[in-house]
């Protein structure tokens, strides 16, 4: 072309973290340039993402259309866990800890991370935990975790800025990787990686979880403070962000009530499975291309149709 | 927008004659750049600054009407630093080609897949007629019967100029989009749409070079209501050219490529889920126009969704409607809560209600848009507001028991507010995360 745009000018670089031990870890972050801006420099690594596997069994809590993929093993943590790796390919997995919940089953830490233990074992591929952001419970939980699966450098999530000491530590000590959770603001989640940074949690150890919105239910804060980290890592030479960032696209989006409505329910939304497929891939779409170098997903078909997404987007 | 009030001034003829009503041509100059005077009040402007001030101050992505669909005008790159001020236009294709069941069948979809969200009606806009048999009869004919059943913007595509020409001659004063001018009709279509005061479409060969030759000789002609399709249809290849379009449009306002652009996701996917896909990639990067093959309401609903996010002012919180909103068919004895008018509170309370299944009555009050705990804090949830607006909103007629639960967030209010609620009100403290409202009003009674 005759005309030559000036080019965006790029001055820092998002460091590399690798998740899970031995030959299926895997390493995320890398970028140079904004997500998908291969054509003005290095995105050496895809976005991955990770399947969810729930702790206990969620069939009071789940639409019909999450159900059916897992419908075998749902009640057998460690089954799911096998059936997400063999057959629908999934590279890492996170374990949500729902079955801690204080205002739910309430199950004691010491069961809670024996199961945890089982999943992990059951798998070779990288696991990401995920609490129940209760403090307290969490702390718990998470000590007992990180120690059991000393070797497997797992991810903890959420570490915020009421439990970092804790599990922040208890991650140090067994040499586990920190997912440091903030509400959706670009400069708490910034005090949060100094915080742990003071505590000695390494650069090479440390994901952003910004907190994940659903679509239709403040999606443009996630997109947004995903743009706004990138910009002040890759362009504001921001040091303290120049970390990955994950999306927990999966437990956002199917809370939402329009991935919940029955065909029967909502007629005027169409097929009620395809309709919650949609938002969950959508929604992990737009946080890619916001910033997102790790997505948290749950159906199958979505997880299909993001995985050639970012293979094409490449 | 591109100068400064000292850069217009060097302009101006500085003689303070004050006919413009500012009395220096310094104030005069102030005023353009903050866009609140109109340079043709100074009736002394030499004709060459007039042009140049023309040029600088015109917007660096043409807005425009496609129909009755205003595309363009944008003048960020990202949401935050301002806001995205059009949404682009979902338009569903249609050809010539296609038998009249299957066109009837999207024209009944299109028409039932609107949706009402916080008083915002979300719907497709458009409907684009593509000519695969160098029919312009039966172009009209289905354009006329989308035109009538759907009151949707039109966009018509096809290769003769002719057969656009009929288009034009019978949908003119729609103000459809005319796709595409190319190398080989750009005179004669450039000129039927000056004619015809209708937008048109350049669509290039997939090179950037290829839409500023075709932009640059429509611009010549004196077409000024441009729309950019680069002929890209690969993922890859089409979001560098959306990036590197809006750059050169806002950083190096660069006139050739200052104009909408289309995206033909139809063309760029595998049928309608990956279509949808990339619609979502171009809705949050710089898409003005995305055709789809289809509509089906799982699928466009979910992009609306996404659209409306996007699209939504950063600066400025969506709002629920102050008022009383019913929930599963509550009665006189159902409970009653209160919340603010943040968006997301009212969808994310609203929602826990409707799944608890438990009927109530959910009492919105107006705190401009904030939060809980930040209309709280900024006294916009005061015992007093929230009493105001309990006593005035007709609860009170609505139910026979006499109790009203509040956030737990704003627990420190009911003292005050069962003042202001007089004789007999009890306040229940809710719980602080909506998640626990089920819970809640299980275990509720009057």
């Amino acid at each position: 072309m005759t005309f030559q745009p000036s080019k965006q000018v790029y001055s820092g670089k998002i460091r590399e973290v690798t998740l899970g031990a031995g030959s299926k870890a895997v390493t995320i972050g890398g970028k140079t340039v904004y997500s998908f801006h291969s054509f003005e420099g290095a995105m050496p690594n895809p976005p991955r993402i990770a399947m969810e596997v729930w702790d206990k069994d969620p069939s009071s809590e789940w639409p019909e259309a999450a159900k059916a993929p897992f419908s075998d093993v749902l009640g057998d943590p460690a089954a799911w866990a096998r059936k997400c790796v063999g057959e629908y390919g999934a590279e890492i997995l996170v374990i949500q800890t729902k079955s801690a919940d204080p205002n739910g089953d309430n199950r004691p830490a010491g069961e809670v991370a024996d199961v945890v233990k089982k999943i992990v074992d059951a798998v070779d591929v990288p696991v990401i935990v995920w609490g129940v952001a209760n403090h307290d419970k969490d702390v718990e939980v998470m000590r007992l975790v990180t120690e059991k699966c000393s070797g497997r450098r797992i991810g903890v999530s959420p570490v915020e800025e009421g439990d970092y000491k804790q599990i922040g530590a208890a991650c140090l000590g067994y040499k586990q990787v920190v997912f440091a959770s903030s509400p959706i603001d670009v400069n708490l989640a910034k005090q949060l990686n100094i915080l742990l940074g003071n505590l000695g949690v390494s650069t090479d150890d440390l994901i952003i979880d910004p907190t994940t919105g659903g679509l239709g239910y403040g999606l443009e804060y996630t997109h947004s403070v995903m743009e706004r980290i990138e910009q002040a890592a890759l362009t504001q030479e921001d040091d303290k962000l120049q970390q990955p960032i994950i999306a927990n696209v999966a437990n956002e989006t199917w809370k939402c009530k329009e991935a919940n409505l029955s065909d029967a329910d909502a007629p005027e939304l169409g097929d009620a499975a395809k309709r919650a497929v949609l938002m969950e891939a959508i929604t992990a779409v737009d946080l890619l291309v916001a910033g997102a170098d790790l997505v948290v997903m749950r159906h199958p078909e979505a997880v299909n149709l993001v995985r050639s997404y970012i293979s094409k987007m490449m | 927008m591109g100068l400064t009030g000292i850069q217009i001034f060097k302009l101006l003829p500085k003689t303070n004659c004050g006919e413009c009503g500012v009395p220096t041509c310094l104030a005069f100059a102030m005023n353009l750049a903050s866009g609140k005077a109109e340079l043709e009040k100074c009736p002394y402007v030499s004709e060459e600054a007039k042009e140049k001030l023309n040029t600088e101050s015109a917007p660096p992505i043409r807005p425009l009407m496609i129909g009755p669909v205003k595309v363009g005008g944008e003048t960020v790159l990202f949401r935050h630093e301002k806001t995205f001020v059009n949404p682009p236009g979902f338009a569903v294709l249609v050809s010539t080609g296609e038998d009249d069941a299957s066109i009837a069948g999207k024209i009944e979809r299109f028409k039932k897949s609107q949706y009402d969200r916080v008083g915002l009606k979300l719907k497709a806009d458009m409907f684009a007629i593509k000519d695969t048999t160098g029919d312009g009869a039966k172009m009209c004919a289905i354009a006329k019967s989308v035109s009538s059943e759907t009151g949707a913007a039109l966009i018509f595509i096809s290769d003769s100029v002719d057969v656009l020409t009929m288009a034009v001659d019978s949908f003119k004063e729609k103000k459809p989009l005319l796709h595409a001018a190319t190398p080989a009709n750009v005179e004669a279509l450039g000129n039927l749409a000056k004619a015809a005061n209708c937008p048109v479409a350049v669509k290039g060969d997939g090179s950037l070079d290829s839409v500023v030759a075709l932009t640059e000789k429509l611009t010549a002609l004196g077409v000024k209501d441009i729309v950019i399709d680069t002929g890209s249809r690969e993922l890859k290849k089409a979001f560098e050219e959306q990036v590197t379009i809006r750059r050169a449009a806002l950083k190096d306002r660069y006139r050739p490529l200052g104009f909408p652009t289309l995206i033909m996701a139809n063309e760029m996917a595998d049928g309608l889920m990956e279509e949808a896909l990339v619609a979502a990639t171009f809705v949050a990067k710089y898409g003005a126009v995305i055709v789809l093959s289809d509509i089906q309401p799982h699928v466009i609903f979910p992009l609306l969704l996404d659209r409306l996010n996007i699209y939504t002012d950063p600066q400025r919180p969506m709002t629920a409607e102050q008022g009383i909103y019913p929930i599963n068919n509550p009665d006189e004895n159902s409970p009653v809560l209160v919340t603010c008018n943040f968006s997301l509170t009212y969808f994310i309370v609203s929602g826990e209600i409707e799944s608890s299944r438990v009927p109530s009555w959910l009492c919105v009050q107006d705190t401009e848009g904030l939060s809980v705990m930040t209309a709280w804090a900024a006294g916009k949830f005061s015992g007093e507001s929230v009493g105001t607006f309990i006593n005035k909103c007709g609860i009170k007629d609505k139910v026979k028991h006499k109790n009203l639960i509040i956030p737990g967030y704003a627990a420190g209010i009911s003292g005050e507010l069962e003042e202001e609620l007089g004789a007999g009100w009890s306040i229940l403290v809710g719980p602080r995360e909506a998640s626990q409202i089920p819970k809640f009003l299980k275990n509720w009674k009057a």
